[in-house]
């Protein structure tokens, strides 16, 4: 961490009440589907009904004569590039697919967007694309990552043979099979995952408008990625990137769906550049279920080596990941095999390692990282292999993590990554306490003795935050998503606007950032305010994605600050006569570090805008400084430990949670309250994974899910209170000490949930790998049982 | 590409009372009264989340009653008190938090705020028609809309905690009794 170069706030570390909220909760927010332009038309997108096949032809007279229709478009109408995403590695490894905006020969999944109708209100445009004509050759689909594999399945994209956009073996230590062959005990878990949505309650959506005196095509768009919005509609519209601005009005969620490009937000902004009026587009939810993306379809078998100690000698990966008809971009269909591959070994010492990891194409709308990306399912993986050992060796399953959490930092991993310091065995020991404290050991005696069954379980986890560029490019992507950048600007009156290249969409960044630019020069709280979300006020930045905003944007925008506080230092010291350090910033004003003067922000602002002349020697005039950050070396890792207490009903099958405790590290937290929501949304995402959502597909590649009906979100009914403890291991390298919070909750909560289930069923004899799992499963194992 | 001279048919002047204002609209009589309440009226405080009566984000009063905005016909509203969220704030132009308001603040039961309006209603009905609804009643209300951010605890801490001040700031029957 630098040093504090002067300022006194403390408003860093304590949880003040959010900036956001009063729009919030009054109704003043805005968002996109509030914006509202003169002569606004809106969009309905035709899309695919089957599956596979080739577009025979598609006939939009009709739809150009219903009521209200003002035109639609197709593929060859708006004669738009594709979106591709890349990764720079051989083709052996790596195919990339072109996805065009709208479909033209070919359909890869149902609800893949053809033509686009826009009308001039939305009940006319969903009129219109009622009466588009569409007729479809219809190919076998391919719905399972084990067909898409199989020899002579049919292929997704000509160029991707045997359905593989993805084949790399990242990981293989020398002599790793006779680790094997020589251990103790070996256990292996087979493990699939259901396809999941993201589901922010906010679809996405999209208002398109050009600006004849800007010259530009204003985009209002619930992006968590505003500059890679800008990047990707530039490209396929061919305007200079100059030409296109992003705005992002306030974001009801995104958890990953919506941080790649879609194809809708550039039809839409075709369509309004062909008819020279703002258009809008509001996903509505069966879109958002079917079309848009989604995430967490995987296959693993694992299997794991261990000593008669319980020892982990070695881990042998073989991940596949059903990433479905195309590459998001920027990350590619690479971003969750990549991400297992890598980051498998997780909080455990590991001497020998092997992974293989895929992605396959299949004919499913496609995936996205969501929330945690992979980390859920692998350390659902091996939370399960320590489990199996534990059984296997007749050790207690805490004891044998005990043995091999990683306890000395810096750790570098057999996956060639170094972990800065955590907590592993402090938040598992304090986790286990607190369950065995509070009686829950005793109850599941007592409750085996009534016949009843309740089991305990546990994960434990890190989390790689704050990814910098090194990380990324490590992975070989094209697009290297590391920096951010900041400015701070104080105005006249001593107020200051912070601008960030992050892009909160529920996170409460205008509070926390402001927090950090407020401690940093001695402002309080409400002189700050946050801007994020327009391509103009920032050169670029990378959103909001990876649990990076905090360490990496928080960390510019403290830099930011610190440099407008030494100019703020400078300019109070040579009004006294003193050396700049001994000049402190604030508490609410700029003080002679002796306590014999002081002069408020507003005044020294006067200056330096107002009475330059006053300004010292080589002073520049104003009061801005910019500042960029960029992740350091593998990132900065947050860990956890989760503990769940479930019983089991007979009969329904219901997994009831009767207690969740969440021990969590993400070092310096920069309101603990705000910290505690992630911990607790994020765990009510994995319990969504663990037990209730799931989109399958048929044969035929129909999905099961185009509403809530189908599509089993849970309510506070389901989701248990959590209590959060926290433990702080300060980061050494970011500039609060902060490390990311964002996705922690999901990613130990699918892991905790089953092996607490798993304990339960132990007397049965079943043991469970998948997720989400069902009522009936459980109620048929212990109906077998009895 | 001209514009077609669109009057869709059927449409009918509506007389809707908002937030306790008289409103009139020219709308379509299959127009949703959330679309109503937020395109025509620019009241966009009330969200659409399903448009099929699951999330609850639309929910409106209704007669003092929470209903889903996206499930009535604007035509069907018409004669009925609707309240939505923008008529929860207090002080002269509505900016300043009710309780109910700073209590959801104050336990952090929002987070992107996209459905907290649909809460805030439920709960306003909720607690205008049971004030002394316990914190499993709550939940179980709650539970009728749906939210992706919170994990649903500090909804039901800050609708519970509202509740109790509001109990709190309300003299009881015995107590009005002894004034009496």
């Amino acid at each position: 961490m630098s040093g504090r170069p002067g300022g006194t706030g403390r408003l860093v570390g304590t949880s003040v009440r959010r900036q956001e909220d009063p729009r919030l909760l009054t109704g003043r927010g805005r968002f996109t589907d509030d914006v509202h332009l003169p002569g606004m038309l809106y969009a309905h997108f035709v899309r695919s009904t089957v599956a596979s096949g080739s577009v025979v032809s598609l006939d939009l007279s009709a739809v150009r004569e219903v009521p209200g229709v003002v035109a639609a478009f197709d593929a060859a109408d708006l004669g738009l590039g594709d979106i591709t995403a890349r990764l720079d590695r051989p083709a052996g490894e790596f195919v990339p697919t072109a996805m065009p905006v709208l479909a033209r020969d070919r359909v890869r999944f149902a609800g893949e967007p053809l033509a686009v109708v826009v009308a001039r209100d939305p009940y006319a445009a969903e009129d219109g694309t009622e009466a588009a004509k569409v007729v479809h050759d219809t190919r076998p689909a391919v719905t399972r990552d084990t067909q898409a594999l199989a020899p002579g399945a049919p292929l997704v994209h000509d160029a991707a043979a045997a359905n593989t956009l993805l084949d790399v073996t990242m990981f293989a230590t020398e002599g790793i099979d006779s680790v094997f062959d020589r251990a103790h005990c070996v256990v292996d878990v087979e493990t699939r995952t259901g396809r999941q949505n993201a589901l922010p309650l906010e679809t996405r959506g999209a208002v398109a408008a050009w600006d004849d005196r800007d010259r530009q095509l204003v985009l209002h768009t619930s992006t968590q990625v505003p500059h890679q919005v800008r990047t990707v509609a530039a490209r396929c519209l061919g305007l200079d990137e100059r030409a296109v601005r992003v705005l992002v009005p306030d974001m009801g969620g995104g958890f990953g769906l919506k941080c790649v490009v879609g194809r809708e937000e550039i039809a839409v902004a075709a369509a309004a550049l062909r008819l020279g009026r703002p258009v809008k587009w509001t996903e509505d939810r069966k879109e958002a279920l079917t079309a848009s993306f989604l995430a967490r379809e995987q296959h693993y078998r694992v299997r794991a080596a261990f000593d008669a100690e319980g020892r982990m000698l070695g881990l042998d990966a073989d991940i596949v990941c059903d990433m479905g008809a195309y590459s998001c971009y920027p990350f590619t269909a690479g971003i969750e095999p990549l991400m297992a591959a890598a980051e498998m070994p997780g909080v455990y010492r590991l001497p020998a390692y092997r992974a293989r990891a895929r992605a396959v194409t299949t004919n499913k709308a496609p995936s996205a990282p969501y929330r945690g990306v992979s980390r859920p399912q692998f350390v659902l993986v091996v939370e399960r292999l320590f489990e199996r050992a534990a059984r296997e060796l007749g050790l207690d399953p805490v004891e044998i993590r005990r043995r091999n959490l990683i306890t000395e930092f810096p750790y570098t991993g057999v996956n060639n990554i170094t972990y800065d310091p955590g907590s592993y065995r402090e938040s598992l020991d304090l986790c286990e306490r607190t369950l065995r404290e509070e009686g829950w050991y005793a109850a599941r005696d007592t409750a085996a003795a009534e016949g009843r069954h309740l089991g305990i379980g546990y994960a434990c986890f890190s989390e790689r935050t704050g990814y910098g560029s090194a990380a990324f490019a490590q992975r070989k992507m094209e697009v290297v998503p590391g920096f951010d950048l900041a400015e701070v600007r104080m105005d006249t009156s001593g107020a200051l606007t912070v601008t960030s290249g992050t892009m909160s969409h529920g996170q409460s960044h205008e509070t926390t950032m402001a927090q950090i630019a407020a401690d940093e020069l001695g402002l309080p709280l409400e002189k700050v305010r946050l801007h994020q979300g327009d391509t103009e006020r920032v050169a670029y930045g990378w959103g909001t994605f990876a649990s990076r905003s905090i360490a990496v944007g928080g960390s510019a925008v403290r830099r930011a600050a610190a440099e407008l506080g030494r100019k703020l230092r400078h300019l109070a010291a040579a009004r006294w006569g003193v050396p700049p350090d001994e000049v402190v910033l604030g508490p609410g004003a700029v003080r002679r570090a002796d306590g014999t003067a002081e002069l408020s922000h507003t005044e020294l602002a006067r200056i330096a805008y107002l009475a330059t002349h006053l300004l010292p020697e080589g002073m520049e005039p104003g009061l801005t400084a910019t500042a960029s950050f960029d992740g350091v070396g593998d990132g900065t890792f947050s860990n956890a430990t989760h503990g769940v207490v479930v019983e089991l009903h007979e009969g329904t099958g219901q997994v009831e949670i009767l207690r969740y405790v969440c021990v969590e590290d993400c070092g310096v937290a920069v309101n603990p309250q705000v910290v505690e929501g992630q911990c607790r949304g994020g765990i009510a995402q994995g319990i969504a994974g663990a037990l209730f959502e799931e989109i399958t597909y048929d044969a035929q590649g129909e999905p099961s899910a185009t509403g809530f009906m189908d599509y089993k979100v849970p309510t506070a009914l389901e989701i248990p209170d959590v209590t959060v403890r926290h433990l702080e291991t300060p980061c050494a390298f970011t500039e609060t000490g902060a490390k990311g919070a964002g996705e922690g909750g999901t990613i130990g909560a699918p892991a905790a949930v089953l092996n607490a289930v798993n304990d339960a069923l132990r007397p049965t004899g079943v043991e469970l790998n998948d997720i989400p799992v069902t009522p009936q499963t459980i109620a048929h194992a212990l109906e077998q049982h009895s | 590409m001209t514009e077609t001279t669109h009057r869709p048919a059927g449409q009918q002047l509506l007389g809707l009372t908002v937030n306790g204002e008289r409103r009139e609209v020219l709308a379509e009589s299959r127009r949703t009264l959330v679309d109503v309440l937020r395109h025509d009226l620019g009241l966009t405080g009330t969200h659409v989340g399903c448009e099929h009566g699951i999330c609850g984000a639309c929910t409106v009063l209704v007669d003092g009653a929470p209903a889903r905005a996206c499930l009535m016909f604007a035509a069907q509203a018409e004669g009925c008190e609707i309240r939505t969220v923008e008529a929860l704030g207090e002080g002269p132009d509505g900016r300043e938090l009710g309780d109910l308001q700073q209590a959801f603040t104050e336990h952090h039961a929002l987070q992107c705020g996209f459905c907290t309006p649909g809460f805030l209603m439920l709960a306003e009905g909720l607690l205008s028609e049971r004030p002394d609804a316990t914190k499993e009643e709550i939940r179980e209300v709650v539970a009728a809309n749906l939210c992706r951010c919170t994990g649903y605890q500090t909804i039901v801490e800050a609708v519970d905690a509202c509740a109790a001040r509001r109990r709190a700031a309300t003299p009881t029957p015995s107590e009005e009794d002894s004034c009496s």
